[in-house]
């Protein structure tokens, strides 16, 4: 059990967690709409420090950052929600058919996953998004396209555990075809892991997103996403205009760090070392 | 022949084994990737031409696109294309970037040694990080130190690189005046050593720091599992003072893990240097990787792709050469 938080603090880590990310996404779902989505410009009011008029100050157009971030963030969490799925599908896609079919077809996947693994996931994001520029299309596929592997290895190992339980050879002797092995008794049996995996993949997903916007390669420039919002603010900084850096960033931070930790809370909880197996 | 050498000659065979058995890995690995790279460049709907001509296309006529078109290879078939861009990468030509106007082989020669020197520095400082704040932390477990460093490395996992960065020069930077905002040296000075230390304190600070989180919580973790292993009381119950016990007992035994787990994390590494060489200005090959992209560069793209998957295979190597050499239960054939 080394390793593992116990007792208090599993709870603490849980509701703090949750608490923080339903704090953050009502926030996301509530301010946006009543004041504007924080796109007017006001030039007579640029880059304003922290105040009670604007809680986190102004951008360098004057637009209020903290109606601006939560739009921001609300985007950031959509397109990582929405690509963690695509890659988790398509993972499960690979995993279930390398870990079902073996011999050849699962050495062929494998070696794909881990080609796919070799190349740093954000160079490899960097040339799709350079080659389909300027579309959420671009950077879901650039997200997805580089994450399934993960996926497909964690969901691989768990059909290859299914293969040796008791009630796929009864399906078998019973007659059930290949096909329906897979759709009956694979598939259902690796989705709570690949529902966790999918959370799991949503910071990697917030994070691979902002990088990208931040490098200008991203969302285009009128979705204000967190990146776009931080890549704007660099030179901002120049200025000395701290706040535009320092709040966006607390706010992707907090969030990420409340997803990591359900995830990391569930994760404990659905795979407690196969302790099932043991006690069989 | 005494059973040492025996065993050190069967060890060096094996490494060389394991050697080859990479090498024979990473050739298919690298020419997927390339082709990858290439059927992605080949199903975008960027056209090639529109970059060579640039606003100009607009006054060219049809019989000069196409004539730039056969001169530039581009109505060759996919295959066609991508054979002659490899042939030419296996005979040493490796193109010519479009953005930074020379050959690749010439950008790869003027920004890798800087790369490696911000890379290495960065791991350095990681690796420094980790042995200390991880060793103290597991050696005086639950007490102040330990919650800190513990809660730091948590938060710190949930930080992006370009944050931590940014929010470095606008604190050591900007608000302190203590070094330098970006570039290699300062604006009209000469490459000098000192200008080079200046400039690369922060980003390589950053870079470790943006690093070490993983490798910190790993120290601490085997560190505790090693401290409550067999030869570890051994040791303590013969009277062995702490600094023996923890540095030479029970160190040894946490080290060979983390050494797998450095080879295992050179992507990351490789992800932290493009977004801090970006942040600082660092004339190295990761920012090429973003002046490439926003150009569209395919040549010098493809290129940077291949090193970088290159670099992450032969960091892996290395750990795995490195962990066979350092422990006799590892074994090669693995």
């Amino acid at each position: 059990m080394r390793g593992r938080a116990t007792g208090a603090r599993v709870r603490a880590r849980l509701w703090g967690s949750l608490g923080t990310l339903v704090l953050v996404v009502l926030a996301a779902l509530i301010v946006p709409p009543l004041f504007g989505s924080g796109s007017t410009v006001h030039y007579e009011a640029i880059r304003l420090p922290p105040g009670w008029a604007h809680p986190f100050g102004t951008d360098s157009s004057g637009r209020d950052l903290f109606v601006r971030s939560l739009a921001g963030l609300r985007i950031s969490l959509l397109v990582a929600a929405i690509s963690a799925v695509v890659s988790t599908v398509l993972g499960s896609a690979v995993g279930v058919a390398a870990g079902a079919l073996g011999g050849w077809s699962d050495r062929l996947l494998m070696r794909a996953v881990d080609a796919v693994n070799a190349v740093p996931h954000l160079l490899l994001g960097i040339v799709i998004v350079s080659l389909y520029r300027g579309s959420v299309v671009a950077v879901m596929l650039s997200i997805a396209l580089t994450h399934w592997a993960t996926v497909a290895r964690i969901v691989r190992s768990e059909v290859l555990s299914l293969r040796e339980r008791p009630y796929i050879d009864a399906a078998i002797s019973g007659g059930a075809s290949r096909l329906r092995v897979l759709y009956r008794h694979f598939l259902p049996a690796v989705v709570p892991q690949a529902a966790l995996s999918a959370v799991l993949l949503i910071p990697h997903a917030v994070w691979h997103e902002t990088a990208l916007s931040f490098l200008g390669l991203g969302l285009p420039p009128h979705m204000a996403s967190i990146g776009n919002i931080l890549g704007d603010g660099r030179s901002a900084v120049l200025l000395g205009a701290w706040w535009l850096i320092l709040f966006p960033s607390l706010l992707l931070v907090a969030t990420t760090l409340a997803v990591s930790g359900i995830a990391a809370t569930w994760r404990d909880r659905v795979v407690p070392r196969r302790r099932s197996e043991l006690s069989l | 022949m005494t059973p040492t050498t025996a065993g050190s000659r069967s060890r060096a065979t094996a490494v060389a084994r394991l050697v080859l058995r990479r090498l024979a890995f990473a050739v298919p690995v690298l020419f997927l990737v390339a082709f990858g790279v290439f059927l992605l460049a080949a199903a975008s709907p960027f056209d090639p031409v529109y970059q060579y001509y640039g606003v100009q296309i607009l006054n060219a006529s049809a019989a000069d696109v196409a004539d730039v078109r056969a001169r530039l290879g581009l109505d060759e078939g996919v295959l066609a294309q991508f054979w002659g861009w490899f042939t030419g990468v296996l005979s040493g030509d490796l193109g010519v970037s479009r953005s930074m106007r020379q050959p690749v082989a010439r950008v790869l020669a003027e920004r890798l040694p800087w790369t490696l020197l911000l890379t290495v520095t960065g791991l350095v400082v990681a690796v420094v990080f980790a042995l200390v704040l991880g060793t103290v932390a597991a050696w005086r477990q639950g007490g102040w130190i330990d919650r800190v460093v513990t809660a730091l490395g948590h938060a710190l996992e949930g930080i992006p690189p370009f944050v931590l960065a940014l929010l470095a020069i606008a604190l050591f930077s900007l608000g302190l005046g203590w070094l330098p905002v970006a570039g290699l040296t300062d604006a009209g000075s000469a490459l000098s050593i000192g200008q080079v230390v200046e400039h690369l304190a922060l980003p390589a600070l950053v870079l470790g720091i943006s690093q070490s989180p993983w490798l910190v919580l790993h120290v601490r973790q085997s560190m505790l599992s090693s401290l409550s292993q067999d030869h570890v009381t051994g040791a303590r119950a013969r009277g062995l003072g702490e600094r023996v016990v923890v540095l030479r007992h029970a160190l040894p035994t946490a080290l060979l893990p983390f050494v797998t787990l450095i080879g295992a994390r050179i992507p990351e590494l490789v992800t932290g240097t493009v977004l801090v060489e970006e942040v600082f200005s660092w004339p190295g090959l990761a920012a090429a990787v973003v002046t490439a992209a926003t150009a569209v560069d395919y040549p010098l793209l493809a290129i940077l792709t291949l090193v970088a998957t290159a670099a992450v295979l032969l960091g892996s190597l290395l750990a795995d050469v490195a962990a066979v050499l350092l422990d006799p239960r590892v074994s090669a054939d693995g």
